[in-house]
This record gives structure tokens, sequence and C-alpha cells, in this order.
């Protein structure tokens, strides 16, 4: 099979930007071609797409995909998709951020995005650690952790990145891994698919930094950990919690109806108009 | 729209909705805050955006993303929240987004007072954010050149591709004039310029007939990519020199070659006058009024009020103050736009009255210097 026969070689962007800048075996691109599958299976213009991404390793993604894509500033990808939402709410608006850029630095803008329920696809990719500045530990970084910043280990507990989305307001919330790529295409699929605030967040690794320093061996023996370490939301309720204790919990956590923040300002247009025309 | 009794502020807000503003995203802020007000009042009767943000680094980010989107957009803030906004303004530079931000002045540094005027942001706004970059400064005396200043911040942020900021201070901001708005429908109003080439050929960032190439929005069929990187004419990221050398000479030179546009000042100096005034914003009418009165003391004085103050107008002060023996630079800070007076006329020229505890540099004050007490 030739490049061009391949079913994602229409949402990239061959010509200029590729080989791109991941290790080999990193799990961003799994989840690039995850979100890929997902679009391609709800058959989406890709000029209704637009991917806003902030800075780190998973920040790079939008470059190479052939969409509306921006690249901004650090933690604040959210900002900035919510005003391209608002000002083009027919738009498919996908934010794809990494672990620090999300919940460290971003982290103000991710829980006002879900508290607003703001009409936008989440992506986090979890690595738990900074990857593209060389290992420093991140609010994910497990307990014990080292990482460059935490030669004697992490003493900060790991944000529950789902659970703070659930109290925030979020409308849709789920987590999978890199391992699970077919089950990552479809709350992909579903998060795209429904309004209001949507996070999925993709457990992943980095065997670079996070791996060498913790003697965690090569990129799949991380993977096999991935599958090893996580259970179903329905296995995980048949599990004590001392069974379930260090368990990623894969699923969609979470799944309401509600008005996402593009209706609900509808609301404040037709007010506006009542005032005028009261006048 | 019949006279009226209006604050600078509220100005501010009208002016952009002159302007064609359909979008704002701020954080509420003394002494800015009554602009966020009464947009989210006005925004929603025509079909606009407004909303507050958590704080000011995502309020200029929202701005910057619904400009992408191709809507005509504003922030609002004062000292704290413009120093938050900082790496946004040198992100809409980089990424030739345009955007306008206002900072009502207030005392600092860090919090200060809140409620007392400063013009302590002349060189934040210059340099503020790092690395070298282009920007566009507006400062009004008045309410109503706050409304006039406004549409024109919009106006060239969208010709020329830069965010713009609109300096007040608290005085501007919070003062009360009559005014007497045009009807919106005769504001001049310049539109972003667009594209209509087939979007396999659209360079977002390339072949421009002037240095501005035309600017498609997101979500009208041109799919490219923006970034705070360097970026080639594709927009993608680039190290390459032969691609970074070429992006910093055009963003610099789209606004040095069109200073005629660009500068605006307005000049009031009869003929042999050698002390000369060069003021802005509310210390500005300090100095109008204390060249009043040293006129009606028989003094030869001249009267330069920078509307312009970012690029530094520095030709036609230099035009300006060749025949002049002094200039005097009043300023609610300790010396700011001094500085560029000083580096075009020379030090030795240039009286100094500053101010920098919340009070206004008063008429009196200029006047003494005029009369060399």
């Amino acid at each position: 099979m030739s490049r061009e026969e391949h079913s994602a070689y229409t949402y990239l962007r061959p010509t200029k930007k590729f080989p791109n800048v991941w290790c080999s075996g990193c799990g961003i691109g799994i989840v690039m071609s995850a979100l890929i599958r997902a679009i391609s299976r709800l058959e989406l213009e890709k000029d209704d797409i637009a991917l806003v991404s902030g800075i780190g390793c998973t920040g790079r993604m939008p470059v190479y995909m052939d969409f509306n894509t921006i690249h901004t500033t650090h933690g604040r990808a959210l900002a900035f998709a919510t005003g391209l939402k608002l000002a083009q709410p027919r738009l498919k608006v996908i934010a794809i951020m990494g672990d620090g850029d999300s919940v460290a630095i971003g982290g103000n803008h991710f829980i006002h995005s879900a508290r607003r329920n703001m009409d936008i696809t989440a992506i986090v990719v979890n690595n738990s650690i900074y990857g593209m500045t060389g290992g420093q530990y991140s609010p994910t970084t497990p307990l014990d952790g080292k990482a460059t910043t935490s030669p004697y280990g992490n003493i900060e507990p790991p944000m529950p990145i789902c659970e703070v989305a659930i109290a925030a307001g979020a409308s849709y919330v789920a987590r999978s891994t890199v391992y699970h790529a077919v089950e990552m295409d479809r709350y992909l699929e579903q998060a795209i698919s429904k309004n209001g605030f949507c996070l999925v967040e993709a457990v992943s690794y980095c065997h670079t930094t996070f791996g060498r320093l913790n003697k965690l061996g090569t990129a799949g023996d991380m993977m096999r950990a991935l599958k090893d370490n996580s259970v179903s939301m329905t296995a995980a309720e048949k599990l004590t919690p001392e069974e379930r204790a260090g368990k990623i919990v894969r699923g969609v956590l979470w799944d309401v109806q509600k008005p996402g923040y593009l209706e609900l300002y509808d609301k404040v247009l037709q007010r506006a108009q009542e005032v005028i025309h009261a006048k | 729209m019949a006279p009226r009794l209006m604050q600078g502020n509220e100005a501010v807000g009208w002016g952009a909705l002159a302007a064609g503003c359909l979008f704002y995203a701020g954080y509420p802020i003394t002494p800015s805050t009554e602009i966020a007000e009464m947009l989210s009042r006005e925004l929603p009767k025509i079909g606009g955006k407004f909303i507050q943000m958590e704080d000011e680094i995502a309020s200029l980010a929202a701005c910057i993303g619904a400009s992408v989107g191709g809507l005509k957009s504003m922030t609002a803030t004062s000292g704290p929240g413009f120093s938050l906004m900082q790496e946004h303004i040198g992100y809409a530079a980089m990424t030739e987004v345009p955007c306008v931000v206002v900072d009502v002045q207030r005392l600092g540094p860090s919090t200060g007072q809140p409620t007392s005027a400063s013009q302590g942001d002349v060189m934040q706004a210059r340099w503020g954010t790092h690395g070298d970059h282009p920007i566009i400064a507006l400062s009004p005396t008045s309410v109503s050149q706050s409304f006039d200043l406004t549409v024109t911040a919009f106006n060239f942020s969208e010709k020329y591709r830069t965010p713009v900021i609109l300096l007040l201070d608290e005085v501007v901001g919070h003062m009360r004039e009559r005014v007497d708005l045009p009807p919106f429908d005769s504001v001049t109003r310049v539109e972003r310029m667009g594209t209509d080439v087939p979007s396999e050929w659209y360079k977002p960032y390339g072949d421009p007939i002037s240095d501005v190439p035309p600017m498609a929005n997101f979500g009208s069929g041109y799919r490219y990519h923006v970034t705070g990187l360097f970026h080639d004419t594709m927009g993608y990221p680039t190290q390459r020199l032969d691609e970074i050398d070429p992006w910093i000479e055009r963003v610099h030179r789209k606004i040095e070659r069109n200073l005629n546009d660009i500068i605006l000042l307005e000049e009031d100096i009869p003929e042999g006058a050698r002390t000369i005034v060069i003021s802005y914003g509310a210390s500005a009418r300090s100095a109008r009024h204390a060249v009043k009165l040293a006129r009606q003391r028989r003094h030869k004085v001249g009267l330069i009020t920078l509307l312009t103050i970012w690029p530094f107008p520095e030709q036609e002060i230099a035009r300006i103050a060749h025949t002049a023996k002094r200039i005097i630079v009043p300023e609610m800070n300790l010396g700011q736009l001094t500085l560029e007076v000083e580096r075009v006329v020379g030090r030795k020229k240039v009286s100094r009255i500053n101010r920098a505890n919340g009070e206004m540099v008063t008429p009196q004050m200029i006047l003494e210097m005029i009369e060399g007490h």
C-alpha cells in the first residue's frame, strides 16, 4: 500500500511536516491516529474542524493534521478554543493538551471550561511527566516517581484529571489508554459528537524520560504495563478498594445531558432582544 | 445619537461597537471595569459575544481565538491584568492576529492604587512581551477622543494584522464629558483583507502584495496552521535563518513603512516658539491648560499632543524640536516617554515633570517650568 492509500493520509499534512518530533515508541501518535479514525467515522469535513493545542510534546500534534490548526501558548489552549468556538459555533473545536499543559499551567482554564460546559472536545494525553523539557515532574507524576526535578521521589499526589472535570461540570468524561486504541476511537467519537465540555483522558507514558529515570524499561514494556495496570469500569466495580488501588480505571466515567454554553448563550441573545423590544 | 454625558470607558465601548467589534472577553479590574459592563449589555443586543473569563491571560487568549474565527475582538484591563496579558500580546504579534487591548492605567507597581491615575505602562506597552516585535499604542486625552481612537485602534489592527494597545489612564477612563457621538454608519471601518485564491494556493504568511498578508478566517475553507513558533510562509514552524530573518524584517517593515498613516499627533506651535510642551493622555490636558495660561502671559510656547505613542513619532519630534530651545515633557510616571524624547532631541534640551504618586501633573507645575522657576 502506498502512503497515499492509507486511510489517514487525507487527514495529514504530508508535504512539509514529517517526520514528527515524537520519540520512536511514543504514545502520542496513537492518540493522533485514534482522533483521525474518530473524525473519519463521523464523516466530518476537514474544513469544519479546528484543532487547538498548547505547548509540549502533545502540543505539536496540530501541525501534522490538515484541519484549521492553532498551536497556542503553554496552558491556554482551552481559552483560545473558547474564543474560537464562540466566534465560529459551526466548527468542531478540539483542544489537545498534555498533562502539564492542561492541569498545571492551564488548570484554571481547564476547571472553568468544564464549569461553563463550553462546547469543546478536550483531549488530555497524560504521560505523567514534562517530556519536551526533559522529564520534570508534572501534576500527574505518581507518588515517589523520579523525575529530573524530583530526584528523591515525588511527594505531590497526582491530580485526578477526570474527577476534576466531573466535579467542575463537564458533560462527558472518559478515560482510556494508548494500549486500548480501539476503545479510545469510540470515546473520541462520542466526545466529538456531544455538545458541552467533553473530556477524554488518554493515559500514555514517556519511556524516554519517566521510563528511564524509574527503570520501567522500553516503550513496549511501558505499553504492556498500561494493559496490565488498567481495568474497565465494570471490572473495577468487582474489585475491593485494595485491589483497585493504583489501577487505571477505563471507561465512560460521566455522561449527562445538559445544555452546552452556546445553547445557554442563545438565552442571553434572546433576553437582550426582549430588552430592545420592551422599549 | 444625542449629546450626552459619558465616561471615557463608556466611550471606548461605543467606539468598539462603531468599529464593528463583535467579541469581548475580559476580567474585572479597576479602573477599566465599566468597559466590560457596558459591552456585556450592548454586545448581545447586536448578536455579539461577551464572556467574562477566569483571568486576563484567558481573556486575551479568547480574543485571539475569536479573531482567528473572524470576529473583531477586544479586551480591557489595567496594570496587573496588563502584565498578565503580555505573553499573548507577543503571541498576537507573532501570529499577526488583529485584536485590541485596552489598558486603563492605574498607579503601580503591583496592586498599587487601583483608583489612582498613572501613565506608568508606557514602556510596558512597548516592551512588555519578550522578543523584538512591532506594536501600535494609542492614547486619548478626552472622552470623545476615547471613542475616536478606539475606532482607529480596530482599524489599525485589521489593516496591519497587529495587536493594538489603547492606553487610557484612570483620569480619562473615569472622567465624564459631554460628547456627541457620530452615527455609527458614518464611522470609517477598515475590514480585514481576506483572500479569494483557491485554498491550495493560499499562503497564510506569504506572498503579500504589501507586507500584510491576507488573512483567511478559520472555518472559511482555508485550512492552515497558526503558531507562536517562528514559521514559514505556510505557517509551519521553522528554524531556518532564511525564513526567520524575512519574517522579522517584514513584520517590522509593515509598521515602519506606514508611519504616515499610523502616527497621529496634534501640533499647536506658534511662530517663534522656543519652548515646546510634549504630552499625551490626561497629562496633555494639564499641558494644554498650562500653555494657554503661559500664552496669556505672552510666553511663546508650543504644544504637541501625541495620540500615537508607539511607534514613537521620532521624525515628527525631531522636525518640531529642531527650532526649539527647550522641550518640557510632563508625565504621570518617573519619565518613560521622556526617554524617547531625549533619545530623539538629546538630553540637554529636555525638562522633565514627573509625578508617580497617583496625582496628576497640574497646569501650575507645567506653567512654573515654562516660566523657568
